[in-house]
């Protein structure tokens, strides 16, 4: 934290100033894609309910320490939960769906997180592969409940509170989905600041000595599974309540994959990095890949990979890696001569 | 009987490829601790190299392989000492996967671009093509000749790792990095080598494996996950757990396409999720 050069403040009070701040950051981002781009909102949607899952898979991989490449599979659980809701269960309240896909990812969330966390290092990311394949597999196979490859669809979501129609233009979703991340995003920044989020980051750090201090570690990291699920649920859920279709690609390996990219890419390990990282890397690839469709993914490429050379924890170290520079820039004017 | 031995074949030379492919990605995950999630790349790039040869230079098929190998080398040689040799053995595997994924990312990008998204067809020699009398049942001769590269690369590594002068180096540099290089060992040349092997190795399985992993752009992502999975059961740096890893997935994958299709790939990773529980190392993981 580049916290010396601010005035003394009480460490709590530092933690409130960092929430109220992301807060309104995503409010006024909310507010100027609403404004700006009002003809993207479904992209924008989309890359919200991208970013619940980024969200969620920081809370394991960043704050816990485990690197899964199967985060899919919650993101997925949730989308399912709601959108089987909907088609087979003829239920309309979004919120209703919302709250099934919090339950599905939660559901998810706690079964894979009991498989994930029988392995360590490598064989831990391969099991996580197998559990988004073997998800994936599974849904497509259930196509009597699933829809199969072809997607599930007739998911048609009544109006929010009764007075807001999910439209063509998208800005209830939009909406719903921005009020959906203020609120995440609030109860997120609360819990790894709690004495449980600091258990977890403690088990990133040294899983043996905190495990010798007498804390019970598998208990807590699958506890954080299923916060972890809930939160990546609640995405699946806005995806499926605004799409109105839920595809075999919501569990997939590449959506599990790039979920990673971008948490990387912005920085794991703190809450603002990964929805930077992932606003930031959906719109890179939307334009770019509108731009130049031959090499939109080489351009991507090349952007991680510099990224990690220059950049390597992420985006959300480059304000201070600015300013480092700029300081090593004044410092010999003064110092010097 | 006959579906048990079609399976059979099917499996082990399936089985073979996957090995020759991932034995490549295994040398480098043991000795350099990367997560290459490139390897698949490598593979891909010796596919797209023979299939050039072969097609408009009008090399013969044996050229055409060396060729392919000794252009992967050295399109993976500036990669390995400008950008895999800052991530060697860093104790957070995240930027390991981020890089290689942006290199993977990279080389579709640039495959798609150079040869187009269709399917790039590696035509056989005439004398592979046809089928082989085995007594009992004819199989076709390309499938033989994949059995018996892979039990070549088998052996031809085990000797270069237990029997060379190269070999000793290797193992000492993966024991004790710190401790080979103070006793004058170029750790560095031993890592490049190490890398250049590798690549070779995946650039041959992805030359051969061309029947039945067909080389197209998306090839680095479509299978990388399957390469990865092969030398986790195996265990990272096991030259005979990768063999027997990717025999026994082979064999499930291969039975269940052939018994229950419409399942894809489940019982596949079932097994993996089987034996990852069972070995949490691999299956000749060192520990």
């Amino acid at each position: 934290m580049a916290a010396t050069k601010m005035a003394p403040r009480s460490p709590i009070a530092r933690d409130r100033l960092v929430t109220a701040g992301g807060l309104a950051a995503i409010a006024a981002a909310g507010a100027i894609g609403l404004v700006l781009f009002p003809n993207d909102l479904g992209f924008l949607t989309r890359v919200l309910a991208t970013a619940l899952l980024v969200l969620s898979l920081d809370l394991v991989t960043g704050y816990c320490g485990v690197a899964t490449l199967g985060h899919a599979a919650l993101f997925g659980g949730g989308a399912y939960a709601s959108g089987m809701l909907a088609a087979h269960g003829g239920i309309q309240d979004p919120l209703v769906l919302l709250a099934a896909g919090l339950a599905g990812g939660l559901v998810t969330g706690l079964v894979s997180g009991l498989v994930i966390l029988r392995a360590t290092g490598l064989p831990q990311l391969v099991l996580s592969i197998a559990v988004v394949q073997l998800a994936s597999a599974l849904a497509n196979k259930l196509s009597g409940w699933t829809g199969g490859s072809d997607g599930l669809s007739g998911i048609s979501p009544g109006p929010l509170f009764g007075r807001f129609a999910f439209d063509l233009w998208g800005q209830t979703g939009y909406l719903l989905g921005v009020a959906l991340l203020l609120v995440v995003f609030a109860a997120l920044r609360a819990l790894v600041l709690s004495p449980f989020g600091l258990l977890c980051r403690g088990i990133r750090e040294d899983v043996i000595r905190v495990g010798a201090l007498g804390a019970r570690v598998r208990p807590a990291l699958v506890a954080m599974y299923g916060i972890s699920g809930a939160v990546a649920g609640l995405g699946g859920a806005l995806s499926a309540v605004t799409t109105g279709v839920v595809g075999l690609d919501s569990l997939s390996f590449e959506r599990s994959a790039s979920a990673l990219v971008m948490l990387v890419f912005g920085g794991a390990g703190s809450l603002g990095g990964a929805l930077v990282g992932t606003v930031v890397f959906q719109v890179f690839e939307h334009a770019v890949s509108a731009a130049n469709p031959f090499h939109w993914l080489t351009l991507v490429g090349l952007l991680l990979i510099a990224v990690v050379l220059f950049l390597p924890r992420g985006l959300q170290a480059l304000p201070a890696r600015l300013a480092g520079l700029v300081r090593r820039r004044a410092a010999p004017a003064r110092g010097g001569a | 009987m006959g579906l048990a031995l079609g399976i059979a074949t099917d499996a082990l030379a399936y089985g073979m490829v996957l090995y020759i492919i991932s034995i490549g990605l295994s040398v480098t995950m043991g000795l350099m601790r990367v997560i290459n999630l490139a390897h698949g790349a490598f593979a891909m790039i010796g596919g797209y190299l023979a299939s050039w040869g072969l097609q408009s230079l009008g090399l013969g098929y044996g050229t055409a392989i060396l060729f392919a190998v000794a252009g992967a080398v050295l399109i993976a040689l500036p990669l390995e000492r400008f950008l895999y040799r800052r991530v060697y053995g860093t104790h957070d595997p995240l930027p390991q996967v981020l890089l290689t994924i942006g290199i993977t990312f990279a080389i579709i990008g640039i495959a798609n671009s150079l040869f187009g998204p269709t399917l790039k067809p590696i035509p056989l020699p005439e004398i592979f093509r046809g089928p082989v009398d085995l007594g009992f049942r004819t199989v076709p001769a390309h499938r033989l000749v994949v059995i018996a590269a892979g039990a070549a690369v088998a052996l031809g590594l085990w000797l270069l790792v237990e029997r060379t002068d190269f070999g000793i180096r290797l193992r000492a540099a993966v024991d004790d990095a710190r401790m080979a290089s103070a006793l004058g060992i170029r750790t560095d040349v031993i890592y490049a080598a190490a890398f250049a092997l590798s690549v070779a190795l995946g650039a041959l399985g992805g030359v051969l494996g061309a029947e039945i992993l067909p080389i197209e752009p998306y090839y680095a992502l479509r299978y990388m996950v399957t390469f990865l999975v092969v030398v986790s059961v195996g265990g990272a740096g096991s030259i005979g757990g990768a063999l027997g890893a990717a025999l026994l997935l082979g064999l499930v994958d291969v039975t269940a396409k052939y018994l229950a299709p419409e399942y894809g790939e489940f019982f596949f990773y079932l097994a993996v999720i089987a034996v990852v529980a069972a070995f949490p190392r691999g299956l000749l993981g060192r520990a």
